[in-house]
């Protein structure tokens, strides 16, 4: 047969059938969706901070660091600005930004920048042009959230600690922010010159530093990294160039991104199995037909191809629209994320993004439609004779060496797909393993009902019952193939519903009712007391106080320097792991007390209590994710640098803190004895209810100690619920359209023997069964059907939930039963009523008409 | 052309084996007409089965044009069918999804032949269905079906015919029309007919009459012949 005859009757014979395949190829469509929706997205993100790159940094080269730079360095940039360096910096700290006319208060983020800040992107503003002008005089820029709770406008006098600005204009658009930053700090720009001024830089204060260089052509970014790399190092200073401006999500984001990754992973499961048993369905439509062309010396190579042809084709088309589906729900994206987003994302099509998914798709649609397919080639000619019953007609002789290899493909096809989808092969081969051991499962308590089914029937039940049971066991059953599709489909569609509800409980968990309202901080040794007394003073509670000392990890256990970034610990055979640079650096804001926190919680050791003398190391407890990171445990020693003092102490305990409270939370805790005579800060927790309360408070405050930065918490808890209620959404979404599109594919699953059962029905009806007898006979086995399927699954489906938000998404777990008994009841609901509609159908025509199609 | 050699086809049926068929030898000549009779589950169905290659028999051997179709594997048997029988069934065993002008182009396609949809409209006009050809199966009476049917047993000129009970599910006017047109061919392209029935007034219009009883050969002789009417030339 040549090429163009096989396929021209590919396509004749599947007139009729297309319809039908299409439909359950589309099931395909919404994994495409998914899968071209993110990666596309991605490719659109990265391409536009690559193309952004120079403007979201500002300049050629960026250095950061915590605290002001070293004398060597500042001295290293003056000669930089003599050899033709363009060089600028920017300071950033948090403080209380007051509008004197309103009397209005607001936490905010000073950036002061020295003039030429930036030397790439252009930072515009309302007015137009007043960037240019804030260099001028005593001027500040704005966010106009900022105006709005200050209930200020542009010309109004900016109090900033002891010094003055006019507001001269607000940012509408600064390269490089996210918009969700603007929640807890809205930005104020002034010019450096008058940071002095405002004397806010006091001891132990936060601020950031940054150094913008614009390098001359005759001087490349590689050739100054090289040369300056190391000594910044040492100052503990970041070099950042262009090319290599990372973007980093929030949380947030990455939860949504992860989601969709597995909402891609699932609905092409899903809509594999939705191939596999819509295809299913189809083959046992087209037994006759393969028969007459057996016939006629098709051959079973031939028969195969043909229908072959018509899946594969069929496939790219539901690909395809998922393809297009993808596209759309990638131009939805950026809009729902744009407030986290540090660039303004182009979205452009990605082909890469669109052939992958297509042909992921493809492939998925053609291994799941042809562990079915193949059975056509048992199909003997036979058949036109003496036609025998589906499951009978599709049998094949012995072991099946083919089927074998498509079952293996599929295996491997599932794995490969969770390794090139997850964050790395253990997760990858953790999900295929799932779902493997997910089929088996569902495999065996198939298998243990029908045989149950065999031996539970007793001659004295009511015969419909008896029937409907038989049903289970008897030979050409659908009991494996039913409750393994639907209970594979339950078991996704219930996982994703209790990932969803999960994440969304921990997003919504963040705003937990904390117990305090406003806090203080940036409070100066000498003004704990009287802030403290001034709160009291007018009636509300002070919730906390705790003390913060600055400081710098100098030792573990004896290991200085070079030695401690090896961080080979002796007691670790084999563990000779580096130590995370990042906390070897960083500044610790630690705190002494010595009861543990109600948001705590003791994980190893025993939380120091006090009362320990001299020659015993003062005790400290560590979050535990800082323990892991420096690689101590219990009964280690740490040494501090305390504003140059040396602090030699030994870990007790550790601890798991709650960080998603807002509430002042330390990553280490010091015995009381070691710090107490620190130079240290205090952070206040005020519980302050009432109308407008906190606003009165914080303009006291912000009155009589002009350093002191506040933050009102509900304000905040407000703004990030209305951001992540965005994530929320976007999560719904996703999760209810893959319900949506779900509950079809578990249709064709339930109805793939539906012809089988309506003969078999027929029969009944000629042998004198009453519809109400026959419709009983169906509502005891898809009753039966459907609870297994639908339990098992709902049941797995809580393990496996469990297992992504653990593995995947590092949050905590809780079973939502009540909804997954839901939609166990739903997808039971679902298989009745295929049943009686099969038994419906049994009546709707004579029984001769019947049979004789039959 | 066909030849049946001691055939036997039994069916594990529980226990004991089921002998269907017996021991059944009998050879067919070429271009000859030859009825296979006998009541509803004498292995007439069985035995065509096997003569045409679509079931192994459990003993004994098969030869169409002197090859032995049990020694061939299954889809080397059915290039043979495509190459050298056609069928027509009770039932007629048409596509539903094709046209009567593609289900009769199917066999010629299956063999890579070129031209196969004029050869197919040709065969179509001569069973009188010219105008018809775009028509599904559905959309066609059942004497009309058949009539399709038979054109596509004759689509790739078949040396031997199998016709299972061929006028079962008509009326005995259109019946007598799909006889009347078997005979035809027969006669005219000098095909061999094989045609399995329990009709016996259908049974005599074949040369010769072997009769199946339990699975055994009963009687194997030239036919009565029938009253002779006018074979209407193939409908033109």
């Amino acid at each position: 047969m040549r090429i163009d005859q096989l396929l021209a009757l590919a396509w004749r014979e599947s007139r009729t059938a297309r319809r039908h395949l299409l439909l359950y190829m589309s099931s395909i469509s919404l994994g495409v969706g998914a899968l071209v929706a993110i990666d596309s997205f991605a490719s659109n993100t990265q391409r536009s901070v690559r193309e952004q790159a120079k403007s979201l940094l500002g300049g050629d080269v960026a250095l950061t660091s915590r605290q002001p730079f070293p004398k060597p360095v500042e001295a290293a940039i003056d000669s930089l600005r003599r050899q033709g360096v363009g060089v600028t910096d920017v300071t950033t700290f948090s403080s209380m930004a007051l509008v004197l006319r309103t009397g209005g208060t607001r936490l905010a983020q000073i950036r002061a920048v020295t003039p030429g800040y930036p030397f790439y992107g252009t930072i515009l503003t309302a007015p137009a042009k007043q960037w240019a002008r804030l260099q001028s005089g005593r001027f500040a820029l704005v966010d106009p959230a900022l105006l709005i709770a200050l209930n200020a406008r542009v010309g109004d006098t900016l109090s900033l600690g002891f010094a003055r600005f006019i507001i001269i204009g607000t940012l509408t658009s600064v390269p490089g922010d996210v918009a969700v930053a603007s929640a807890i700090g809205p930005r104020v720009y002034i010019p450096a010159q008058y940071l002095d001024e405002t004397s806010l830089l006091l001891f132990g204060s936060r601020s950031d530093r940054q150094t913008l260089l614009k390098l001359p052509p005759t001087l490349t970014v590689s050739q100054f990294s090289a040369a300056w790399k190391g000594r910044l190092e040492k100052s503990q200073i970041r070099l950042r160039t262009a090319a290599e401006t990372e973007f980093n999500l929030t949380q947030a984001i990455d939860q949504l991104r992860d989601f969709l990754s597995v909402i891609g992973l699932v609905a092409l499961l899903l809509g594999g199995i939705g191939v596999a048993s819509g295809v299913n369905a189809f083959v046992m439509r087209k037994i006759d037909t393969v028969a007459i062309l057996r016939c006629l010396g098709a051959t079973g190579r031939q028969v195969l191809a043909i229908y072959l042809l018509q899946a594969v084709a069929m496939g790219l088309l539901g690909a395809a629209f998922g393809g297009l589906l993808g596209v759309g729900l990638q131009l939805l994206l950026p809009r729902v994320l744009s407030d986290f987003l540090p660039v303004d994302v182009q979205v452009t099509l990605e082909p890469a993004a669109l052939l992958t998914g297509v042909l992921v798709g493809v492939w998925v649609a053609l291994v799941f439609a042809l562990r079915p397919l193949i059975a056509l080639r048992n199909v003997s000619p036979l058949q036109t004779l003496r036609r025998e019953s589906d499951a009978e007609a599709l049998r094949g002789a012995g072991v099946d060496l083919v089927r074998a290899v498509v079952s293996i493909a599929i295996v491997a096809s599932v794995a490969a797909l969770g390794v090139a989808r997850a964050e790395n092969v253990r997760q990858g081969l953790g999900f295929a393993a799932a779902i493997v051991v997910a089929v088996g499962v569902l495999y065996v308590a198939a298998a243990a009902m029908s045989g149950a089914a065999r031996r539970a029937v007793r001659p004295r039940w009511p015969f419909v019952l008896r029937q409907g049971i038989a049903s289970l066991h008897r030979p050409g059953n659908q009991t494996r193939a039913v409750v393994l599709a639907l209970g594979f489909g339950v078991f996704l569609m219930s996982t994703i519903y209790q990932v969803q509800h999960n994440l969304l409980a921990t997003v919504e968990g963040k705003l937990d009712q904390s117990r305090a309202n406003v806090l203080f901080f940036d409070v100066q040794e000498d003004q704990g007391a009287p802030l403290d007394s001034l709160i009291r003073a007018q009636g509300y509670t002070v919730a906390q106080r705790a003390p913060i000392v600055p400081m710098k990890i100098v030792a573990v256990n004896g290991q200085r320097g070079e030695q401690l970034t090896r961080g080979n610990r002796a007691r670790q055979p084999g563990g000779t792991r580096r130590r995370a640079g990042w906390v070897l650096r960083r500044e610790f804001r630690s705190t002494y007390r010595d009861v543990i926190a109600p948001s705590e919680k003791v994980t190893e050791g025993r939380f120091h209590t006090g009362g320990t003398l001299a020659p015993v190391l003062p005790a400290v407890s560590l979050d535990v994710a800082v323990a892991h990171d420096l690689q101590v445990g219990v009964g280690d020693t740490i040494t501090w640098d305390v504003q140059g003092v040396e602090v030699p102490t030994r870990v007790t305990s550790l601890r798991e803190v709650n960080w998603t409270r807002f509430e002042p939370n330390f990553f280490v805790v010091f015995e009381r004895r070691a710090l107490e005579r620190a130079p240290k800060q205090y952070v206040i927790l005020a519980d302050v209810r009432g109308e407008n309360a906190v606003a009165r408070l914080q303009r006291d405050v912000v009155s009589r100690f002009p350093n002191v930065a506040s933050l009102d918490l509900s304000l905040i808890q407000e703004t990030v619920g209305r951001v992540l209620d965005k994530v929320s959404a976007a999560i719904r979404f996703m999760a209810g359209l893959s319900l949506a599109l779900g509950i079809p594919v578990l249709f064709s699953a339930v109805s793939a023997t539906r012809r089988e059962r309506l003969r078999e029905g027929v029969l009944l009806k000629v042998l004198g069964a009453t519809r109400r007898q026959v419709g009983r006979i169906m509502l005891a086995e898809y009753l039966l059907l459907g609870s297994l399927g639908s339990l098992v699954g709902v049941i797995l489906s809580v393990g496996g939930a469990w297992a992504l938000m653990r593995f995947v998404f590092k949050q905590p777990f809780s079973p939502a039963l009540f909804p997954a008994l839901v939609v166990a009841l739903l997808m039971i609901g679902i298989s009745v009523s295929i049943g009686l509609l099969t038994g419906r159908d049994v009546f709707r025509e004579t029984p001769m008409a019947a049979l004789r199609e039959a | 052309m066909l030849e049946a050699r001691q055939l036997t086809k039994e069916y594990q049926s529980g226990a004991h084996r089921l002998a269907v068929l017996r021991d059944v030898s009998f050879t067919v000549p070429d271009g000859a007409f030859v009825a296979i009779v006998g009541p509803s589950g004498s292995g007439k169905t069985t035995l065509l089965g096997l003569l045409a290659g679509l079931d192994v028999p459990s003993s004994g051997t098969v030869l169409l044009d002197g090859e032995d179709l049990s020694r061939l594997s299954e889809d080397k048997r059915a290039r043979l069918r495509g190459a050298k029988v056609g069928f027509v069934f009770q039932s007629f065993q048409l596509i539903p999804t094709l046209t009567a002008l593609e289900n009769v182009q199917v066999p010629l396609e299956l063999r890579g032949d070129d031209g196969a949809p004029a050869r197919a409209r040709d065969l179509l006009s001569r069973v009188g269905l010219g105008d018809r050809v775009h028509h599904f199966p559905n959309q066609l009476s059942g004497g009309e079906q058949q009539r399709v049917a038979i054109a596509r047993a004759f689509s790739n000129a078949p040396r031997l015919l199998f016709a299972d009970e061929p006028t079962g599910n008509l009326d005995s006017e259109t019946g007598e029309r799909i006889v009347e047109l078997l005979e035809t061919l027969n006669r005219e392209a000098r095909t061999t007919i094989v045609l399995v029935t329990h009709d016996l007034a259908l049974a005599r219009r074949a040369q010769r009459v072997i009769r199946l009883a339990d699975g055994l050969v009963v009687s194997d002789a030239p036919s009565q012949p029938a009253p002779l009417r006018d074979a209407a030339p193939l409908a033109r």
